[in-house]
């Protein structure tokens, strides 16, 4: 069988966000940048389906972005991809979802993937729509927001979870693509001796001028902090001072301390 | 401008969130339809048409033919939007209409802005502006971000929607939530942990502040996913709704399926050593401190 999992790097979501120069997107400076915590369930699932599986079958990884990205491939690769692929593009942030899942589907267009995994969204972009676009543009069967994941004689069987802690239990046939949502499973971190396998894995670079073909479909015109809802009273300084202050607040305000 | 809203059904109801759709194509100022998969009883107060498809004969979760059905809806109705709940069965739907007709989709809309529609990014700490660049387009909203004021009325014209075909997605059946042995419903105070805590052995320092304060203990999703405290005790979207008399969130960011699941309590506290969290733009005080040195010291101060 063959597995595809794709991958997306994004900042560090702790990060203080400045607006770039074009006003439409982040500035990276001082960013620190990591897997989609939604895409390391993803790999995590993808591996684990690999391990079922055994020898004789192929898992790869791919990114789409600029060259900082192939540390995001390299970690998926240590957690057990069997090769990468890098999409170079250094203007993927001005791509919309359409152009993403073009990209994606025009690489693994007629190279007979049985299953693809992705994260549900980005942490950064949060649309939800590339992976479910991917499918309809390869005509794969798909599943979305996956909490559980089987394969199976042939087909896959999960779980979405919808809202209130209700679930849907779902069968799709192979050609399969399934989105993974936080707490599939329990993401493995690279060991010492999988991180210097790794370095030995192939990685294959293509350029995205050569793979798309598609235009967008939608822009982004701003990018911006929110309005301050003010009224909120933000307490510094020092401990001992923020808990007195909070004390006399809440006796203040509220009835609930005795 | 015309918009079709497309229902949610759920275990043989439609869910309330259409007469979010109904406000939001208010704001737009466009005439509206309603489509359904649902049965005769789902139809709601409405003064316009529902194409309705048989839930009986469709399922309440089969989206290849839904994507069917709705595409049939756009045919007949010819819609400038075509606007979904952003949900599980939104945010699932959606891109496959959208994917069909090669629509540009912008996804869980928070508002209108005068140069496209308001969407949260990175994590709910900044805001994008998106607009669509195709005639027609599918839109998703976020749950509560448009309210319907007032007694939804009319009585629709219904028409009939079918088509011919199969699904690929088997739905085998529903999973209810697991039993709780904690009802946070009901709870005055709320002490919840979000990942800041750093870690699973510090979760029984915030139980001691729920203790002093007479509360109970809640949770944010990544502390759940990641077996620090029981899903019993999850606030969110995929937990339980509260509206404490005080909620005090613990190192949690706000993400914005924990904000919808907590924003109704009626005084909310956060400690956070980032004073940009989200959180902070719903919380009546935010400390900014490291919450592993705040909350031993408040829960002291509240036992003297």
């Amino acid at each position: 069988m063959k597995i595809l999992v794709c991958v997306k790097q994004v900042p560090d979501m702790e990060s203080r966000f400045k607006v770039n120069d074009g006003g439409d997107w982040f500035s990276e400076a001082d960013l620190a940048f990591r897997m989609n915590e939604y895409d390391e369930y993803a790999v995590e699932q993808a591996v684990q389906l690999r391990e079922q599986l055994g020898e004789g079958n192929e898992l790869t990884v791919l990114s789409i972005g600029p060259d900082r990205v192939q540390e995001t491939i390299k970690k998926a690769l240590a957690m057990g991809c069997d090769r990468g692929v890098h999409i170079k593009d250094a203007d993927v942030h001005k791509k919309d979802p359409w152009q993403v899942a073009s990209l994606i589907a025009g690489y693994a267009q007629g190279k007979s993937y049985d299953i693809i995994f992705t994260g549900m969204q980005s942490q950064d972009r949060g649309s939800a729509q590339v992976g479910v676009t991917v499918a309809e543009n390869l005509s794969f069967s798909c599943a979305t927001t996956l909490v559980d994941f089987k394969f199976a004689d042939g087909a896959v069987t999960g779980k979405r979870e919808l809202e209130g802690g209700l679930k849907a239990g779902v069968r799709i046939p192979l050609p399969a693509l399934v989105t993974c949502q936080l707490g599939l499973n329990v993401p493995r971190y690279p060991t010492l001796p999988n991180i210097m396998k790794a370095k030995k894995k192939e990685i294959e670079a293509l350029s995205a001028a050569d793979v798309l073909k598609e235009q967008p479909l939608s822009t982004t015109n701003k990018f911006y902090p929110p309005v301050k809802r003010g009224g909120g009273v933000v307490l510094e300084g020092d401990v001992a001072s923020q808990v007195e202050r909070l004390i006399g607040i809440l006796k203040d305000k509220t009835a609930v301390l005795r | 401008m015309k918009a079709l809203l497309v229902g949610e059904y759920r275990e043989g109801k439609l869910l309330e969130n259409i007469y979010e759709l109904v406000a939001f194509a208010g704001k737009l100022g466009a005439d509206t339809a309603i489509a359904l998969i649902g049965d005769a009883g789902s139809v709601p107060r409405y003064d316009g048409t529902v194409y309705l498809a048989d839930v009986a004969k469709f399922g309440e979760y089969n989206p290849d033919q839904h994507k069917q059905l709705i595409l049939a809806a756009i045919a007949k109705e010819n819609p400038d939007y075509v606007i979904f709940p952003h949900s599980s069965f939104g945010w699932d739907l959606a891109p496959r209409v959208a994917a069909n007709l090669k629509l540009s989709q912008v996804s869980e809309i928070i508002a209108i802005a005068d140069d496209g529609f308001e969407v949260g990014c990175c994590n709910a700490k900044m805001r994008r502006t998106v607009k669509p660049g195709t005639a027609k387009a599918v839109l998703t909203l976020q749950a509560g971000a448009f309210s319907f004021v007032g007694e939804p009325q009319g009585t629709p014209t219904v028409v009939p929607l079918d088509v011919a075909g199969d699904g690929l997605v088997k739905f085998l059946g529903y999973e209810p939530a697991e039993a709780k042995d904690v009802d946070l419903g009901k709870a005055e105070v709320i002490v919840s942990a979000g990942r800041g805590i750093g870690k699973k052995d510090n979760v029984p320092v915030i139980a001691a502040l729920a203790k002093a304060m007479g509360g109970e203990l809640g949770a944010s999703r990544p502390v759940v996913d990641s077996g620090w405290v029981e899903h019993s005790h999850q606030v969110g979207t995929t937990g339980q709704t509260v509206g404490p008399k005080l909620y005090v969130a613990c190192g949690i960011s706000g993400a914005i399926q924990h904000l919808a699941g907590m924003k109704k309590s009626d005084f909310i506290v956060a400690i956070n050593k980032d004073k940009d969290a989200p959180i902070g733009e719903i919380a009546d005080v935010l400390i900014v401190a490291d919450v592993m040195q705040f909350v031993p010291a408040l829960t002291a101060a509240l036992q003297k």
